[in-house]
């Protein structure tokens, strides 16, 4: 994560949002991966999602593991705080202090190295507890920092830059998650914004764990002929299977679509999730038609984009927690400390 | 070893031996309450398997005049109620002591002992005739030995009665039915023996002060008046009565009576690993967070421990101390732990750690833990051992100051940020080697990068030699500052100093007390420190330096403590003299005479040569 300040430039003309804010106040510092990674087109999304969103900077906390995917956190939003923590772990670390402070807007960023290998309890856990937060997951089926290996997301038959072939069954996790009770999971890919930031954005406000699957290609290692993770294979098996507007709190946008396709989620601050050219035979807020629909889809190769599945009225940690609304770190010292005469009281039932 | 059986009068140690899942932990917390109660010092030590039910379990209560608390292994009376442990069980009371057993069925002749008096109880078959459920009759033989007991021993019936109104004021019927098991026993045993026996009680005036209670429990209080609001854990003996203290303090306090919404939030984790990785995420955000663990879990959190301090996030571990290595002896105690938490995680790391050694100790030092988190930004550590940490200990009542107020060291407010010219996370501002830090959410201007990859002073990822120097140099300085600010060492010294002392740690200290007050009132002058804190202070060194030879007392097998205070100090090795014992029991006087007595000769014989 070499650190190279990006050159503050500022168009007068540059659009700004609510908050008067511009695009450039959501980015970082300069990107040090590879040119073409798939990564650095995810953190152009997220920029564009938090902008839109109108999202106070120093109100987002991102947070990542380690690999190139978790380098990216220092790509995006520098006013946020950020957290690059250790490997496979950053699930950990966001439960903490989303049970500390609940008010901040808390975006994770890993990759399938992060996730589905050292770190593939912690995942499942942050998504059984429901931590309200958005968990990128950068996935390119192979390890880049250290030169190529096979992670767990890599497919049957698919071949390494120098064609080794992988004979381990990969780990998906979108149905992962769909099968832990993930009440929002989606599947995107690097090369498509269009698709991808209304998915961020309806990530961001949903309350709970916001699963967001990425293809995202290692231009370096893993984007060959013979790769299942390739920019070439992807375009071409990409299956969209559901098409996702997000609809801020008064912000009506005018439809541009027959009303009778598409099927409403609304959110928990009033804005709206639209699920439009879905499929004839698909639910995306019904688990179980989902899982099926995946598992189907995935014998034929393809692979199913969108925003998957949505629930909205599923419990996150602090709701099962029933945690105050105000956050802990919050509370002050006095409504925290019983004090002496409750100390004296409670040691005379020690006797 | 034949013993004055006379005078024993509030001076003693009974063991009773049973089966583990029968009830037998609330017939013997009833005998030691009541003891208590009448004024008496007392002890009890809680000897049990790692197993949910059928294996034998033991409890050895310490009735001591003189206040002297340690585990004392010399049983003048041991109360044989599970026929798995009888011969071990026979084969440990002091000869002239007691056996006190259910003679339902009879003892095999060869475990017999002529030099002990048997004392056959008929229990089993005294419950079959008087109560009616399966379970009642298992559950009523342990209250029944309480009764032959309170006979036996003179235990005022009034008291024993007056605990079992209390403790069963919600179900009446339980109070007739235990009762009429202590009248049971009481009665066979003034029936058939001379009651009461010559180790016997009086009521005393001793314990009016004081309450019992685990150290385990006040170390939760503890984190509650600290004013922790977020404990994440996983699951492990001897460390989960934090947690069940932690919640049990949170519910009757920190519940909002009208929306019944916790200020508090707990987590259990799926593993130590991600119990370290909340309780940092959680300080980063500015609460108090904490998480109770043994030393297999601090093995799983090194990693994590060794990130916060690097990149200086507070937090506070407690490691309730269990025999070691690996699995071990989950249900037994040690300090194993003291070289694991003050180096744990890769790299060159040090850390805060405290040692109390009672439940006092562990309420206020799990404030200062919070307090010294926060001011030095750095892990800390309270070790406490299954010893203290599960067992019921009298202790002088706890106190709180209401004028306590959290040290939360150099956090800046968003009122400051706003001000600052400008803000960089690790720099060294006022030269004291504690930077200053923000907390997330507060203020634009106070964003950094939290991160475990080498950074400079101004919170930037380094692959720099000068660099990466400047910050880990001032981490070491930082640290070791602290050494003035932990909890100062309890010395005990004669009138102008002992050539010869006696260092030693945490759950050692009543039977270190016990052993030198012996060794006095045979004349041998000898000091006492017992260290309270890492990294060690000058008071440590100083009283290495004045005595000519140190023995270490501790209780771990590679003499941990000894390796501690030699590296940390300088303090040549020759000089520590390793008492050591680690067998999983409490340490008890006999394991520190044992060793100082002869080696104190050698040492008088080498000067005298």
């Amino acid at each position: 994560m070499t650190y190279i300040a990006k050159p503050v430039a500022r168009h007068p003309r540059m659009r700004t949002n609510a908050l008067g804010l511009t695009p450039r106040d959501y980015e970082g510092t300069m990107s040090t991966l590879c040119a073409g990674c798939g990564h650095d087109s995810v953190t152009a999304a997220l920029v564009q999602a938090f902008f839109e969103l109108d999202v106070e900077p120093h109100r987002v906390a991102k947070l990542s593991g380690i690999g190139c995917s978790s380098k990216t956190p220092a790509y995006f939003v520098k006013e946020a705080h950020g957290f690059n923590s250790v490997h496979g772990r950053m699930p950990s670390i966001a439960t903490g202090a989303n049970a500390a402070n609940r008010d901040l807007l808390y975006v994770g960023i890993s990759g399938d190295g992060d996730s589905l290998s050292i770190g593939l309890g912690q995942l499942c856990h942050a998504i059984r507890r429901n931590v309200d937060m958005v968990y990128v997951l950068e996935n390119n089926g192979v390890y880049g920092l250290t030169k190529g290996q096979f992670s767990a997301s890599a497919d049957l038959g698919s071949r390494s830059k120098y064609g080794e072939e992988n004979r381990q069954g990969p780990i998906d996790p979108v149905s992962l998650a769909l099968s832990l009770g993930a009440t929002f999971v989606a599947r995107s890919f690097s090369g498509d914004k269009h698709q991808l930031v209304p998915i961020l954005k309806a990530g961001m406000k949903h309350r709970g764990f916001a699963l967001v699957d990425v293809i995202s290609p290692c231009v370096t290692f893993n984007d060959h002929k013979g790769s299942t993770k390739s920019y070439a294979h992807t375009r071409f098996h990409m299956q969209e299977v559901v098409e996702t507007d997000f609809v801020p709190l008064r912000r009506e946008i005018k439809a541009d679509y027959d009303e009778g396709a598409v099927r409403t989620v609304k959110m928990h601050d009033g804005s709206e999730v639209r699920f439009r050219k879905v499929a004839a035979d698909y639910n995306p807020t019904d688990r179980g038609t989902v899982l099926e629909y995946l598992r189907a889809s995935r014998e034929k190769g393809e692979v199913a984009t969108g925003l998957l599945f949505l629930e909205e009225n599923g419990l996150d940690m602090h709701a099962v927690e029933n945690t105050v609304d105000t956050p802990l770190v919050d509370l002050p010292f006095v409504k925290l400390c019983p004090g002496s005469t409750k100390l004296e009281e409670l040691q005379n039932e020690w006797r | 070893m034949a013993h004055d059986a006379r005078d024993r009068l509030n001076d003693f140690a009974l063991k009773v031996g049973t089966v583990n899942g029968t009830g037998s932990a609330s017939a013997n917390s009833l005998l030691l309450q009541a003891l208590f109660r009448m004024g008496i010092p007392v002890s009890g030590k809680n000897v049990f398997p790692s197993n949910i039910q059928g294996l034998p379990t033991w409890y050895e209560i310490r009735v001591n005049r003189d206040g002297y608390t340690a585990r004392s292994p010399d049983f003048h009376l041991i109360v044989a109620m599970n026929p798995q442990s009888y011969e071990r069980d026979i084969d440990e009371v002091l000869s002239g002591g007691w056996v006190l057993y259910d003679s339902t069925k009879e003892l095999d002749d060869e475990i017999l002992r002529d030099d002990v008096t048997f004392l056959g109880i008929p229990l089993a078959r005294m419950c079959a005739e008087r109560f009616e459920r399966a379970r009642e009759r298992i559950l009523m033989k342990n209250i029944g030995y309480v009764g032959a007991l309170v006979a036996l021993l003179d235990i005022e019936m009034d008291v024993v009665k007056g605990m079992l109104e209390e403790k069963f004021s919600h179900k009446p019927s339980l109070i007739d039915s235990n009762f009429t098991a202590i009248r049971m026993g009481a009665d066979y045993a003034r029936e058939h023996w001379d009651c009461p026996l010559p180790i016997r009680v009086r009521r005393m005036d001793a314990t009016g002060d004081h309450v019992m209670v685990t150290g385990n429990a006040a170390t939760a209080l503890g984190c509650v008046y600290a004013g922790a609001t977020v404990g994440a854990w996983y699951p492990i003996t001897p460390a989960t009565s934090v947690m069940d203290g932690f919640k049990e303090w949170c519910q009757r306090f920190r519940v909002d009576p009208d929306t019944g919404k916790h200020d508090y939030c707990i987590v259990q984790a799926e593993d130590e690993l991600a119990a370290a990785g909340m309780v940092i995420g959680a300080n980063w955000m500015g609460a108090r967070a904490f998480t109770p663990t043994s030393g297999a879990g601090i093995s799983l959190m090194s990693e994590f421990i060794g990130l916060a301090y690097y990149a200086e996030v507070p937090s506070v571990f407690v490691d309730v101390q269990r025999t070691g290595p690996s699995t071990g002896m989950p249900t037994r105690t040690q300090q194993g732990d003291l070289l694991l938490t003050a180096y744990a995680s890769h790299g060159d790391t040090k850390h805060i750690a405290l040692y109390p050694a009672n439940p006092n100790e562990c309420f206020e030092f799990a404030v200062a833990a919070f307090d010294l988190a926060e001011r030095f930004q750095t892990p800390v550590f309270l070790l406490s051992d299954l010893d203290i940490g599960m067992n019921d200990w009298m202790i002088p009542k706890l106190e709180w100051d209401d004028d306590y107020r959290p040290d939360r060291g150099k956090v800046l407010t968003a009122e400051e940020l706003e001000e600052a010219k400008s803000f960089y996370r690790y720099l060294d501002v006022d030269g004291d080697g504690v930077p200053y830090r923000t907390l997330p959410g507060a203020h634009p201007k106070g964003a950094y990068f939290t991160r475990g990859s080498g950074h400079d002073k101004y919170g930037k990822y380094t692959e720099d030699s000068d660099a990466y120097l400047e910050v880990v140099d001032r981490i070491a300085r930082k640290i070791q500052s602290a050494a003035e600010h932990v909890p100062e060492p309890e010395v005990h010294a004669v009138d102008g100093g002992a050539r010869h002392g006696i260092v030693s740690i945490g759950g050692c200290h009543w039977a270190v007390m016990e052993a030198r007050d012996e060794l006095l009132a045979e004349g041998v002058e000898i000091d006492y420190l017992r260290v309270r804190g890492f990294p060690f202070g000058e008071a440590v060194v100083r009283f290495l330096e004045e005595h000519d030879t140190v023995f270490v007392v501790e209780q771990n097998r590679d003499g941990q403590l000894r390796m501690l205070l030699s590296m940390e100090t300088g303090c040549p090795r020759a000089k520590l003299i390793p008492v050591r014992y680690y067998g999983g029991q409490p340490l008890s006087k006999g394991h520190v005479l044992d060793a100082v007595r002869p080696a104190l000769r050698a040492v008088l014989t080498e000067i005298a040569s």
